[in-house]
């Protein structure tokens, strides 16, 4: 390649400024994820240096049966809460745009438990679902006795506590809320307008018009909750330990226990060479889908 | 078209619904107040939202009680929050002005790189920079484990989602302005420092809020990096406390926890807005 003089210049110029980055990328960044693949091909304990094994780790992996345990896990708790994550907070987002007076109270209480940290949120949750003395069992207790069940046991059992994780997670969805309703209020007035002089009703308006003018942002969303749910750590730990019985023991759970617990350096990083094809995987189809149902203004 | 009476009555019935959206969302919150100012025995007792006595001793208990360094741990967590915030915002910025404003072979891939470096999930790297801290603890006179430092350092060399939203807003700023100040003989880094800066407080303050805020939370760094109580963090600390009182002094646990988003709190409401529209843009970029 041949450069001009001023090309030159404002390239080392350009690198100047990118330097902290650059760096920083090579250091923090590059340079784990090749060591990395290489750890996620070798047997490596921390105490001595990385031996290579090949696809060993991989093929131990297959025949792990808490490795796809906790793979179901992550995903039974992904079919869960991206739902909700995406469409419950969407219908939120749109009462709050109605206009009315009281919206900046709404908004703002709305918005309020996920500033909570996570540290806090997980104490106050496990005190909530307390199957005896929580305040949400107590709360059910008129319902409940009137249908003569009991309480439901929540973080105690197997089959309650992804879900009770997938409500606890919808209470700290603020953020995505804000995000929505900031897209809403973007959508031109006209077009509801217009849709209404056509005839159509509110169910159509909100196919025909909220639907598509927002599907940008949906999709944002559908990103970062596919990113996001393949991390779920703090919650299981803090709350159940990963049970009971591993019921909760989500992926990035038994990652950590294998690198930090059982010092099994190279068999975590082939998990996290999983972990990160998911993501790939998953967000590249959820980008070829894209073609489909997001639509983008100017196009 | 709608009639006035349809009009009031959807009205009605969003308010009743907001309420109510409302109802769950804060109920918790003043549970978890109301909890923390209980004495001992009321906790068992059917619920009830406001205590016979504030036992505002509960939360004295909860900072001094003798597993918990509470002050220490705010202490750590108000320094490495500090750092993190001080060079995230200053590097993101110095990096931002370089994608928005000079144009150089190679920027657009290095751009798209940056980006995606945001889909790489934290457990891919973390293994392997807990070795590297290992190793430069053993061969270098730097010791990174077991102190603060894989907290905050690599905060000082940009983080992609601070970049992203900094060269965002510079980009909106006018080209002349810039233009004006190189045919005074401006440095490069003179307009970025003179003209751009002062003009990016905004945005700056929204990138200041998120990573102070990532940083108050942040657990699983914490939980890798540090070793001794007494360097803990609150989010590590506070786990620590709860798993070893198992469920006992529900009260004492909820005083921490009301200590630990307090500042949050009084945060939000004191910069509401660059919050909100902070939030608001992160999601104009699909």
């Amino acid at each position: 390649m041949i450069f001009t003089r001023g090309e030159t210049r404002n390239l080392f110029k350009g690198l100047a400024f990118l330097s902290p980055w650059l760096i920083g990328f090579a250091v923090f960044m590059l340079l784990p994820i090749v060591l990395s693949l290489y750890y996620s091909l070798s047997d490596y304990n921390l105490l001595q240096p990385p031996v290579f094994i090949g696809t060993e780790n991989y093929h131990a992996l297959i025949h792990d049966s808490v490795f796809w345990r906790s793979l179901r896990v992550t995903l039974l708790y992904a079919l869960i809460s991206v739902p909700m994550a995406l469409f419950v907070t969407l219908g939120v987002a749109m009462l709050l745009n109605v206009r009315l007076r009281a919206q900046p109270i709404f908004r703002t209480l709305i918005f309020l438990p996920s500033l909570v940290p996570t540290i806090a949120s997980a104490i106050l949750w496990k005190w909530m679902f307390n199957q005896r003395l929580g305040l949400i069992n107590r709360a059910l207790e008129p319902i409940l006795n009137w249908l003569h069940l009991p309480g439901p046991p929540w973080l105690d059992a197997t089959n309650w506590v992804v879900p009770s994780l997938a409500i606890m997670s919808v209470w700290s969805a603020g953020n995505t809320v804000i995000i929505y309703l900031a897209g809403l209020q973007d959508v031109p007035r006209e077009l509801y307008e217009a849709a209404e002089l056509d005839g159509a009703g509110p169910m159509g308006r909100l196919w025909n018009v909220t639907i598509p003018m927002i599907s940008p942002v949906i999709f944002f969303n559908l990103i970062m909750a596919i990113i996001g749910i393949l991390q779920v750590f703090d919650t299981p730990f803090m709350m159940t330990k990963g049970g009971p019985n591993r019921a909760s023991y989500f992926f990035t759970y038994y990652l950590y226990d294998n690198a930090f617990t059982y010092l099994k350096m190279g068999y975590a990083s082939a998990m996290a060479w999983i972990q990160l094809l998911l993501v790939l995987l998953l967000t590249g189809i959820a980008f070829l889908s894209s073609r489909k149902w997001v639509y983008y203004q100017g196009k | 078209m709608t009639s006035p009476h349809a009009k009031r009555l959807s009205h009605l019935a969003t308010y009743v619904a907001l309420i109510f959206i409302c109802a769950l969302a804060v109920f918790p919150l003043i549970w978890m107040v109301s909890t923390s100012l209980k004495p001992d025995a009321q906790i068992v007792q059917p619920p009830r939202w406001i205590p016979d006595k504030f036992m505002w001793v509960n939360y004295k208990l909860a900072v001094s009680s003798q597993s918990t360094h509470f002050p220490l741990w705010t202490r750590n967590t108000l320094i490495i929050a500090t750092l993190a915030v001080i060079g995230a915002t200053f590097s993101s910025a110095v990096v931002a002005y370089g994608f928005a404003r000079i144009r150089f072979p190679g920027r657009g891939f290095l751009f798209a790189l940056m980006l995606s470096t945001m889909m790489i999930p934290f457990p891919v790297t973390m293994v392997p920079l807990f070795s590297i801290f290992v190793w430069l603890g053993e061969h270098t006179p730097f010791a990174w484990l077991g102190t603060t430092k894989p907290l905050w350092v690599p905060a000082w060399f940009g983080s992609a989602f601070s970049i992203f939203l900094l060269r965002q807003f510079f980009a909106t700023i006018p080209e002349e302005l810039s233009e004006a100040a190189r045919i005074d003989g401006c440095s490069e880094w003179g307009i970025f420092w003179r003209i751009m800066l002062p003009l990016s407080g905004p945005a700056l303050s929204v990138v200041a809020l998120f990573t102070f805020m990532w940083a108050w939370r942040d657990f699983l760094g914490p939980l890798i990096f540090l070793q001794r109580p007494t360097q803990y963090t609150l989010s590590l600390g506070l786990q620590t406390f709860q798993s070893q009182h198992g469920n006992t002094p529900w009260n004492q646990l909820m005083a921490a926890s009301v200590l630990v988003i307090l500042p949050v709190l009084i945060l939000f409401f004191i910069a509401q807005k660059t919050f909100i529209e902070g939030i608001a843009t992160t999601g104009m970029k699909g």
